[in-house]
């Protein structure tokens, strides 16, 4: 299995960690892709949440059940009928790809989540499961596949087979986009998105993709210009991301989960702590072409003590999304217009469940960009690195 | 030891800056802040008043003219008089009046009691209207109606800001600068292109404004960003309880944003290598925050939400720059106003968002800008756009002189008043039309904000010269009943001066021995000394006359060749005298008879410090006379009349026309252009090879095709343009009359530089 690892194409980035010595050079060009064995998993340990994208084979063979052992069989068991995990770990059922051939085999792929911080929880469980025994590699990608190396190999006697995230994130949305989602379009966009009575989600054919912005955003943002499926370059990034909006969010009102602070978000009205352009001007500020409504000053109200006094959380927590959304607009905007990209895909564990956002985004490039840009949205927002890595795995599908 | 009452002044100054510090009472801050007619100056003479009011600062601006002293001399009419004893011209003193702009700033609590300052002073009456912008002008709108009684005339923010930003470009030499974190100068300040445009301003208010300025009159809003200064007061506030702008920047400058974001390394557990991200990167500002459980320090949320601001403003710039492809960005609004620790975070994201492709730069005066712009507005009748400004140095408070960070005590002193004055220059400057390269052309040799050993020496010895040239200054008018008193206040103000220059260097720009010496020019006029040295230099010009005929003669009965060698070294011996050399006004005022063959045998021997004269020999030998020689002259009396006036002969009579460059005011002992008119006809009277004079420098020096240019004397050749590249021929010779200065070049006391310099083809 380890051969399949170098078959790895693709991405400038370098190789995979992978521990070459180990392998019989003689092996690497002979192994066919049913030669990895199961379990098939596909890792992506992020700043703040975990992905775990895991292909349940729908075909095995009574021969093959029979010789499936144990271990693996109560992996497969447990991860299948089960939606939650522990306290943390939530498998996202909706997302379920069914049916799917990878690499000659048909399967289910499943898409799990955990904190980050319960990491370390992770590792035991594989290590009282006695996963090493399993003699699988675990790909994994993202910045915890470095940070968490050690504690792989020491705590669950486990070797990781560190990939770069961005390599993978690209694999991860080409393949996706390629094989649909069961059937639908895996890829849509927001139509009007400047009119909230007519703004509707409608698939999109993202078949000839290049080139492209990908914008993922996670607890952080990468920006990446993707021109085929070889060259692609990190545009930039930004430190104001998910990460930024949760940790403000939690400071602000005291929410504890990302979901409560959406929740809260989708309540509030953020022009009550914004500064609007009206705010100053009372109105538009035509010497500039600035539409009364557009923000002059992120939480710009709130440098008053009255104004301070009279919002409530639901509101900061709506001016908070309304503000991180905005700015990350703002750059992949401004990044599309220096790469000259006129497509620019959002991706990333931000826009679950956050529709206020993938609104925003579409509204605010539209509006600014004069209708030259276009935001796209993909079903499996925050997967695609875990996807990728899974990809890796299996030699590139 | 003798008394030094001005050195006793500032211990007690000193003193009471620490009382205040401790307990502050009450009747300390009188010695600070000070009294309105010293603030709102020269208002009986006010007109085009203008007014920005910010969000906590009221900048007010108006033209004026003052009446100042200025001296005059002029020729006796000396035809059948016995001229032996008579001095050579005569000296008076005459009012002249120039036009100068007021530009003070402080904060919006005084505004009221200012403008009852100002309707009670103000005399003017043509004054109808008053140009306002500004967020806090519509508010104040009334209450400067009724008070002034003069109609509020709103103009758009923007416009205001970058009328005044070009007249800053275009008219203050040092106004831009770059911030240095981690070096001993902060403040980096760069020569003015000739051509200030294309540029970005970045006007970071309560929002963000991103303006692309093009020319004049052309600037085109092309972004923004709703994340500014605004931003980190409002979330700071709700972040951390505190209300104030100022108080969150301490917060922040004192915080760990490690604690509260989540940087490269927590995510990686080190850098992220492959993309050659560093550790300490932040990948998620606040990601460490995603708790309800733990408690943060403000401090550590101050600054992260600092840091969390700062990159994405530069971020957005350099992607506004990039997509416009210019490469000047310059940062203002009251984000940035003063405040070293957000041009640190702002220089360090451009720095880093650009790869340092693009250098983040900052303005002295960008507090002042909106206001200088509606003064513009309202002044078009005079036309302020077609004169060349410079700032006055005496009656300027100084770039950041009430920033808390140079000064921590002065927080908790509530007035603050700071004053921006800029006075009309006689004519417009434009580059000497011989210069290599006008764009990188630094005048001064040496940058005292970067030297720390120069800027302590030159201090010390311009603080030690202070008393005596006090004294002259006196002695120069002794017909005034108060000569004496305003001397004392002239001394005082150069001592405060010089004390702010140890403390911040930066203060107007950077410091060098050519701004020390206009900001001492400044101060004496100010105090109505327009030229301390009027009677030495009357005395010297006659002195120097009589000896003008015997010094011809005996160069004339010399050969050629030692003639040549006789006229450099006469030259280099006449600028022996110098009464700005301490070393020299020693020997001076013990040795009035101080004669010009002993300043001679003074002189180093060859090979001189810096020695060229062969080649410059040769070229008199071999090569056609020069076409127009281009003269700088420094000192008068001896060095003018016996020095320069023979080496002018000689080029005359080989055929070279000369065009002889003083300064058009006095500074010192310098040779002023009307004296050596004076001076130029008496010559001319004794010697028919010597003709006139000619005005109007640049365009002559085009028309008469200038190819060879003399700089002369320690100011002009060593002080500034030792390092000059131009297109002629040169030739800058001066006696290094400073031992430490010597010293620092390798050198004696007295050592010679004779800079013989042909361009490159």
């Amino acid at each position: 299995c380890w051969a399949a690892l170098c078959r790895r194409t693709g991405g400038r980035s370098s190789r995979p960690r992978v521990p070459g010595d180990a392998v019989p050079l003689a092996l690497r060009d002979e192994t066919k892709a049913d030669d990895v064995i199961f379990p098939w998993f596909g890792l992506d340990i992020g700043g703040t949440l975990v992905k775990l994208v895991y292909f349940e084979p729908k075909d095995i063979t009574a021969e093959e059940e029979e010789e499936e052992v144990e271990n693996l069989k109560s992996i497969r068991k447990y991860l299948t009928s089960n939606v939650a995990y522990g306290s943390t770990g939530i498998r996202d059922v909706h997302l379920e790809l069914k049916d799917l051939t990878l690499c000659g085999r048909k399967g289910n792929l499943h898409f799990i989540r955990f904190p980050t911080h319960d990491m370390p929880a992770f590792i035991q469980m594989g290590s009282e499961k006695h996963f090493s025994s399993l003699h699988t590699t675990l790909c994994a990608t993202g910045g915890g596949a470095y940070k968490f190396e050690q504690d792989f190999r020491t705590m669950g006697d486990l070797q990781l087979c560190k990939l770069d995230e961005l390599d993978c994130l690209i694999k991860g949305v080409l393949y996706i986009d390629s094989v649909g989602f069961n059937g639908r379009s895996e890829c849509y966009y927001f139509e009007n998105p400047t009119d909230a009575e007519r703004c509707q989600k409608l698939p999109f054919n993202l078949e000839n993709p290049y080139p492209l912005l990908l914008v993922n955003i996670g607890s952080g943002v990468s920006i990446l210009a993707v021109y085929s499926k070889e060259n692609y370059k990190r545009v930039t990034g930004t430190s104001l991301g998910g990460g930024t909006f949760f940790g403000l969010c939690c400071l602000l009102t005291g929410c504890s989960t990302f979901e409560e602070a959406l929740e809260m978000a989708s309540h509030g009205d953020s022009t009550k702590v914004d500064k609007l352009v009206r705010d100053i001007y009372g109105g538009d500020y035509e010497r500039f072409g600035l539409p009364g409504w557009a923000v002059a000053s992120s939480f710009g109200n709130m440098m008053s003590k009255e104004k301070r006094e009279s919002v409530s959380k639901e509101d900061l927590a709506r001016a908070t999304l309304v503000t991180i959304t905005n700015n990350i607009g703002s750059i992949a905007r401004m990044c599309a217009l220096n790469e000259n990209i006129n497509r620019v895909v959002f991706v990333g564990n931000f826009l679950r469940i956050n529709t206020i956002s993938m609104r925003l985004l579409a509204y605010a490039l539209d509006y600014w960009s004069k209708g030259q840009l276009k935001a796209l949205f993909l079903e499996h927002e925050g997967y695609f690195g875990a996807v990728g890595a899974l990809l890796e795995l299996l030699g590139s599908a | 030891m003798p008394m030094r009452p001005s050195k006793e002044w500032v211990a007690i100054k000193m003193a009471e800056r620490g009382g205040r510090g401790s307990g502050g009472h009450g009747s300390l801050d009188k010695s600070i802040t000070l009294p309105p007619d010293e603030i709102f100056r020269n208002l009986e003479n006010a007109k085009r008043f203008a007014i920005d009011i910010g969000g906590s600062l009221t900048k007010l601006a108006y033209y004026s003219t003052v009446q100042h002293k200025v001296a005059r001399v002029r020729s006796f009419d000396h035809s059948g008089k016995d001229i032996e004893h008579e001095p050579l011209y005569e000296i008076s003193v005459q009012e002249e009046i120039t036009a100068r702009l007021h530009f003070i700033k402080f904060e919006n609590t005084y505004i009221e009691t200012c403008l009852d300052f100002i309707k009670d002073h103000l005399v003017n009456t043509e004054t109808k209207v008053i140009k306002a912008t500004g967020g806090g002008a519509y508010k104040f709108k009334d209450l400067i109606e009724k008070k002034l009684g003069l109609k509020v005339d709103k103009e758009d923010v923007m416009t205001c800001l970058i009328k005044g930003c070009n007249f800053v470009l275009k008219n203050i030499p040092h106004e831009v600068f770059a911030y240095q974190k981690d070096s001993d100068t902060e403040f980096r300040f760069q020569t003015n292109h000739p051509n200030i445009f294309p540029y970005l301003l970045v006007n970071i208010g309560s929002g963000v404004s991103i303006v692309k300025v093009e020319t004049e009159d052309k600037f085109e809003w092309i972004g923004g960003s709703s994340i500014g200064g605004g931003t980190f007061w409002g979330l700071g506030a709700l972040l951390t309880k505190t209300k104030k702008f100022d108080e969150l920047l301490q917060l922040a400058s004192k915080g760990q944003h490690t604690n509260v974001d989540m940087l490269v390394k927590d995510v990686y557990g080190g850098a992220y290598q492959t993309l050659g991200l560093s550790g300490n990167l932040i990948a998620s500002s606040f990601g460490k925050s995603t708790t309800a459980d733990k408690e943060f320090s403000k401090e550590d949320m101050a600054k992260s939400l600092l840091h969390m601001i700062s990159n994405d403003i530069g971020q957005l710039a350099c992607l506004y720059a990039k997509l416009h492809n210019l490469d000047k960005i310059y940062f203002g609004g009251f984000f940035i106003r003063g405040h070293p620790v957000t041009m640190r975070t702002i220089t360090y994201s451009i720095n880093f968002f650009s790869k340092g492709e693009v250098q983040a730069l900052f303005l002295r005066h960008e507090g002042y800008l909106g206001a200088i712009g509606a003064f513009l507005k309202g002044a078009e009748q005079d036309n302020p756009n077609q004169y060349s400004w410079g700032e006055n140095y005496a009656g300027s408070s100084g770039l950041m002189s009430t920033s808390p960070d140079v000064f921590p005590m002065q927080r908790t002193r509530s007035g603050t008043f700071d004053m921006f004055e800029m006075d009309r220059l006689e004519r417009p400057l434009v580059n000497l039309p011989l210069l290599k390269d006008p764009s990188t052309y630094i005048p001064d040799t040496v940058d005292l904000t970067d030297d720390a050993m120069a800027r302590k020496y030159w201090l010390t010895c311009f603080e030690e010269a202070l008393d005596g040239v006090a004294k002259r200054a006196a002695a120069s008018q002794p017909d005034s009943i108060d000569a004496s008193e305003r001397a004392e206040k002239f001394r005082q103000k150069y001592w405060n001066k010089l004390q702010t220059l140890r403390q911040q260097p930066f203060a107007y720009g950077t410091l060098t021995v050519r701004s020390l010496l206009d900001t001492r020019e400044h101060c004496l006029n100010e105090f109505n000394f327009p030229d301390p040295y009027s009677k030495v230099k009357q005395k010297e010009n006659g002195i120097a006359l009589k000896c003008f005929q015997s010094v011809i003669e005996s160069l004339d009965s010399l050969g050629w060749e030692e003639r040549q060698f006789a006229l450099v070294k006469g030259l280099l011996a006449g600028n022996v005298f110098d009464w700005g050399a301490k070393a020299v006004s020693d020997v001076l005022e013990s040795e009035p008879q101080f004669g010009f063959e002993e300043a001679k045998s003074k002189l180093q021997e060859r090979p001189w410090l810096e020695d060229s004269y062969s080649q410059w020999l040769e070229r008199l030998k071999e090569g056609p006379p020069h076409k127009c020689a281009l003269i700088f002259a420094d000192n008068s009396g001896i060095d003018i009349i016996l020095g320069v006036f023979p080496f002018v002969r000689e080029l005359l009579s080989r055929g070279t026309e000369v065009i002889l460059a003083c300064n058009s005011g006095p500074a010192l002992n310098d040779v002023t252009y009307s004296e050596s008119l004076i001076v130029t006809e008496r010559i001319a009277a004794m010697d028919p090879v010597i003709h006139r004079l000619d005005k109007g420098l640049a365009v002559l020096v085009r028309e008469r095709e200038t190819d060879l240019v003399i700089i002369e004397g320690m100011g002009r050749a060593i002080h500034t343009n030792y390092y000059a590249a131009l297109k002629c021929e040169s030739l800058k010779l001066a006696v290094i009359k400073n031992s430490w200065l010597a010293d620092r070049l390798g050198g004696k006391i007295f050592s010679v530089i004779f800079k013989y310099e042909v361009p490159c083809k």
